[in-house]
């Protein structure tokens, strides 16, 4: 009994022995990383060892809140953030629309076609949605070009070039690349719904639109409801591809969200401590947020999100 | 299923409903298009913005000068490599480390799986990783595009998940006749995984063709730029362009006005030839990419 016991304990050691580098992996990307918060307490200047910089401890933190230009930045970044996210949250219920409407198609193959079409932005990187914008919409592109040719305009609209509607140009990209990816997961939660229910409705003599607010929605409800928590735990993090991409000197005040913010500070502007403090602050909302949420989630549905 | 007589409303309702969706469906597919017509387009007349709906005085000079333009064929190879060596390798260890977090014996099996899943929720922050990055060695190296990329907690739950729900007759039975744990692995496993790898190397081969941010964080060595970087510069640097036009320009001595290159031909190629692979592997697996999202969304 002991010997099978010793002899299982050194067979389950190998199997470690066996996984050990893909941990280490995981230590040096996800856990090692963390080490470098200590750049928010010192001076950090980019080719000096940490050792010859000076540590400030919370200097960088203080300057968040107290150095009146730092705040009013700040402040322009967090409205850019949450600008942003809100747009987006308000429209997360478009993603449903698309699928409810789509199923009413009965054309399968327009339905195939349509999904296949408008799920195919999502595939494509930023910097090619930013050469389509580009290619359409510079002062060069198609729309200037067909509104000369017709003599609407004489002289070529500032689109990219402009500080104006950047949220709503933002959301409108977004929109085009997500809709129809979005709207896949209820798809397949509508196909999942027991047709004897509609079935049932109709022959009760229920129209379109009385099915879709009875049965459709409230059965999409669930789903829509994790993925708008996901949202809320995300509302920080809007990645940065998409306005790094878009961003130039016109629009930068308006475009400019926190996760973009830290790389212009630390990467372009150099000032790396004090990105890091930044970023951190960031991190630390983020984590709290998502535990807030699924705390939310785990009471009113009994169920954790992660 | 009894029709009913279709009423005016009903038809109006369709008549919108397809209207709408075929609206946005063309909003999503035109730039594509936009973007294909113009590059094998008289060069003069894409200038022009005279190019909208169809292609005129087809040719594709275009792919062919872009072979020759700085950088290109090298970032072409660099994106071509990463792609097939990113992939491979996160498809091995998800596999392998998804198969072994099954495994019972595994040395303290829960602490480890749980100090991977955790990393899902957090990470530390662009700084940071730049300084890990950099502290590893691993800037200006072909490296830092494949190995950070290896260990992707995701794709583990989704291959332990897969394999949780394989009968366990066919692994006691390997066992029963003597197969250690890697035998076990590639002999009756890896092959029975086949569905869900190919789900998670289709998505981590578009990741790591779409992937910008590593090259802008970690790469100022021009070797190793991707396709995805310099089409961004392409766009965005109008001065680089102008030089890569010039150099260029030298490969044809009678400037032919319909392949003389010019900025907009340039960008209309380079993006056509980053878009194409996606255009061409995603209808042709679309149904893995919806299963990918689809169990994500279960575990969700």
């Amino acid at each position: 009994m002991q010997r099978t016991g010793k002899k299982k304990n050194t067979e389950g050691f190998k199997m470690f022995l066996m996984i050990l580098p893909f941990l280490i992996l995981v230590f040096l990307f996800s856990y090692y990383p963390l080490y470098g918060w200590i750049y928010a307490f010192y001076d950090y200047r980019s080719p000096l060892p940490l050792s010859h910089c000076e540590f400030v401890g919370f200097k960088w933190f203080r300057t968040l809140w107290r150095n009146p230009t730092q705040v009013q930045q700040m402040l322009n970044v967090l409205k850019n953030t949450f600008a942003m996210s809100f747009l987006g949250l308000a429209t997360s219920f478009l993603p449903v629309l698309f699928a409810i409407f789509l199923n009413e198609i009965k054309c399968i193959r327009f339905k195939n076609i349509v999904q296949t079409l408008t799920t195919l932005p999502n595939f494509i990187s930023w910097t090619l949605v930013y050469a389509v914008a580009f290619s359409l919409f510079s002062t060069t592109g198609m729309l200037n070009s067909v509104l000369q040719q017709l003599g609407l305009i004489t002289e070529p609209l500032k689109i990219l070039d402009s500080s104006r509607h950047v949220w709503l140009s933002m959301l409108l990209w977004g929109t085009w690349k997500g809709l129809g990816w979005g709207s896949i997961i209820y798809l397949a939660a509508i196909s999942g719904i027991d047709q004897e229910m509609f079935e049932a409705a109709r022959v009760d003599g229920a129209g379109r639109f009385r099915i879709i607010k009875d049965i459709t929605i409230p059965s999409l409800m669930p789903t829509y409801l994790v993925m708008l928590m996901f949202a809320v735990s995300n509302i920080l993090s809007n990645g940065m591809d998409q306005y790094y991409v878009f961003q130039n000197s016109f629009n930068k005040q308006s475009i400019q969200v926190l996760d973009l913010y830290v790389y212009n500070l630390g990467i372009t502007g150099k000032s790396m401590s004090l990105a890091t403090a930044v970023g951190i602050m960031k991190s630390l909302v983020s984590v709290t947020l998502l535990m807030l949420v699924n705390q939310t989630s785990k009471k009113t549905r009994g169920e954790s999100i992660i | 299923m009894n029709k009913p007589k279709k009423q005016p409303r009903e038809i109006l309702f369709h008549m919108i409903n397809y209207g709408v969706f075929a609206i946005f469906t063309i909003l999503c597919a035109y730039p594509f298009y936009y973007l294909i017509i113009n590059s094998i387009s008289s060069n003069a007349l894409s200038a022009n913005g005279d190019i909208n709906f169809l292609p005129r005085h087809i040719h594709f000079q275009n792919y062919v000068d872009a072979l020759k333009l700085t950088g290109l064929a090298d970032a072409a190879l660099v994106s071509v490599s990463r792609t097939a060596i990113g992939t491979v390798c996160t498809v091995m260890a998800s596999a392998f480390l998804g198969f072994m977090f099954t495994q019972q014996r595994l040395w303290h099996r829960k602490l480890w799986y749980r100090l991977m899943v955790v990393t899902m929720y957090f990470n530390a922050g662009l700084i940071p990783m730049f300084m890990t990055m950099k502290n590893l060695g691993l800037t200006n190296r072909f490296l830092v595009y494949i190995i950070p990329a290896i260990v992707q907690p995701f794709n583990i739950i989704m291959v332990k998940t897969y394999v949780e729900s394989l009968p366990s007759s066919l692994e006691d039975a390997a066992k029963v006749d003597g197969a250690d744990v890697l035998t076990c692995f590639f002999k009756v496993i890896l092959p029975l995984c086949k569905p869900i790898l190919a789900t998670i190397s289709i998505w981590a081969a578009v990741g790591q063709w779409n992937s910008f941010q590593d090259t802008l964080l970690y790469v100022t060595d021009q070797k190793l730029y991707t396709l995805q970087y310099i089409l961004y510069t392409y766009f965005n640097q109008a001065s680089s362009l102008a030089a890569l036009i010039k150099s260029a320009g030298t490969m044809t001595t009678i400037a032919n006005i319909v392949t003389a290159q010019t900025p907009t031909s340039i960008r209309m190629t380079i993006s056509v030839i980053v878009v194409l692979p996606i255009l061409f592997v995603y209808p042709m697996f679309q149904k893995y990419f919806v299963k990918g999202i689809m169990i994500g969304a279960v575990k969700g």
